[in-house]
């Protein structure tokens, strides 16, 4: 693959952004990072913020990692790996709880655990230790971006059927310019309790998780039945 | 094997730990750089939350002063409600509501035992003995059906306000299942009465401590503490 080959000077941007994005998707492909998934998608908002936060640290890192990659010997590789994603994450911890402080309070304890997000230390093992500075920022940033979908997909399941609401709160994280988006779907909903707590996280996640499945194999036979049909009765022999 | 790309010194585990040592050094750097340049905000906002949750219990029609500035500490002895070992350890910081230098109210942190534990309430409390008002800061109980406690959720909270020992009388202080004025929750009746077990508490320790909390100011030079 042109992206670990380090002879080819190619890069494969759009190959980075696909595979970050969907085929390598952090939590519909590699199911990492489920715990503050399932705990912070209470609404779209606080799925938002975290994703945020988790993206900048990918990217950050990735950054870093791929700048040292070569002072960086294999036998210490995992530790300091993890003493620059650690310092990042306290760092935007620090951040937030100075500039965002609200959301920093809603959020809790999920942006220190950031630093236990298997999907940072992943990346940076087998993407940014092997790779170029701008290629490994790009996935980090592709990763980040793939998870914060994800994240306000969810967030935003449960907290339209478990609330009634989109968005709430959407000015503790975007400014009050951004109040517009705070909307209330189902006026005077009696609420879902179900989809707020654990069970319906689980939920959430297990119908994204098949919808992504039935996309992918709808692609896939779309796909090998194309050149069948393209090329007419005499067909041609397997697609590779 | 030296190799362009990895020269033997970089297999010595001398430059191993001094790769790791000198990493460590860094981040520490970054991470002190980090704290003083946040340090003061973090502050800040911390006492902003704190008197946001002041607000609440004590109006601020009834005092003229910075409740941050005039605190007492009561030294307690650990009852048996003490709720954790958090609580049991230093004294108790009361929150003292001035204007000029009498004392107009009081407020300070009482914790209840909940159904899924401690619930942590600020009670305000009048020179004369009323709750001025009760607010949960923080708890664990059932979502959806104990943190109707919280003043967002429900008005059931407010049942509080300008209670005193007398009113209700002491055996009325419950909740009606236990033969009290305070209604409990459907479904949750442990998370009420800990909450009306822990004003009723807050109370009986302002009453007991009623001279100290509600003596005079006096005019002191502001010592800088800490």
């Amino acid at each position: 693959m042109s992206k670990t080959d380090k002879t080819n000077p190619k890069t494969d941007w759009g190959g980075i952004a696909k595979n970050g994005m969907w085929d390598n998707n952090v939590v519909l492909a590699q199911s990492l990072a489920l715990c503050p998934l399932l705990a912070v998608t209470g609404t779209a908002t606080n799925g938002l913020g975290l994703g945020l936060a988790t993206t900048f640290v990918l990217v950050q890192s990735g950054y870093l990692v791929s700048v040292l990659r070569g002072i960086i010997t294999p036998q210490v590789r995992i530790p300091v790996f993890v003493l620059i994603i650690a310092a990042l994450v306290t760092l935007v911890d620090l951040a937030m709880n100075a500039w965002m402080h609200d959301l920093h309070k809603v959020l809790g304890l999920f942006i220190p655990l950031i630093v236990t997000n298997c999907a940072i230390l992943g990346r940076a093992e087998s993407f940014a230790s092997r790779n170029r500075v701008m290629p490994a920022a790009f996935d980090g940033l592709m990763m980040g971006l793939g998870f914060t979908m994800v994240l306000m997909a969810v967030g935003a399941i449960r907290e339209i059927i478990g609330s009634g609401t989109l968005f709430a709160n959407a000015s503790m994280l975007l400014g009050d310019a951004m109040g517009f988006l705070e909307l209330t779907l189902i006026p005077d909903y009696r609420g879902f309790l179900l989809m707020i707590l654990p069970p319906g996280g689980f939920i959430a996640l297990g119908v994204l998780l098949a919808g992504k499945r039935l996309l992918d194999r709808g692609v896939a036979a779309r796909r090998l039945a194309g050149p069948d049909q393209a090329s007419g009765p005499e067909g041609q022999g397997a697609v590779a | 094997m030296t190799t362009v790309s990895n020269p033997t010194y970089r297999q010595r585990v001398g430059y191993q730990a001094g790769l790791l040592g000198g990493f460590s050094l860094v981040a520490a750097a970054l991470l002190v750089m980090g704290d003083i340049a946040t340090r003061d905000t973090i502050a800040e906002r911390n006492a902003e939350d704190l008197l946001a949750s002041l607000a609440q219990v004590i109006p601020a029609s009834m005092h003229d002063n910075d409740l941050l500035a005039n605190t007492m500490k009561l030294e307690l002895a650990p009852g048996p409600e003490a709720a954790d070992a958090d609580d049991a350890a230093g004294p108790l910081i009361v929150y003292r509501a001035l204007q000029g230098l009498d004392v107009k109210a009081v407020a300070f942190e009482v914790v209840g035992q909940g159904y899924s534990g401690p619930i942590h309430l600020l009670l305000g409390v009048d020179a004369g003995g009323r709750v001025l008002g009760a607010r949960v800061l923080a708890h664990t109980e059932t979502p959806g059906l104990g943190d109707k406690i919280e003043v967002d959720r429900d008005d059931w909270i407010l049942a509080f306000d300008g209670r005193s020992l007398e009113d209700p009388t002491a055996e009325r202080w419950a909740v009606k299942k236990d033969g009290g004025i305070f209604d409990q929750f459907s479904g949750a009746t442990i998370t009420p009465r800990a909450v009306v077990k822990a004003v009723k508490a807050g109370l009986t320790l302002f009453e007991s401590h009623q001279d100290t909390l509600t003596a005079s100011a006096v005019m002191v030079e502001e010592v800088p503490t800490d």
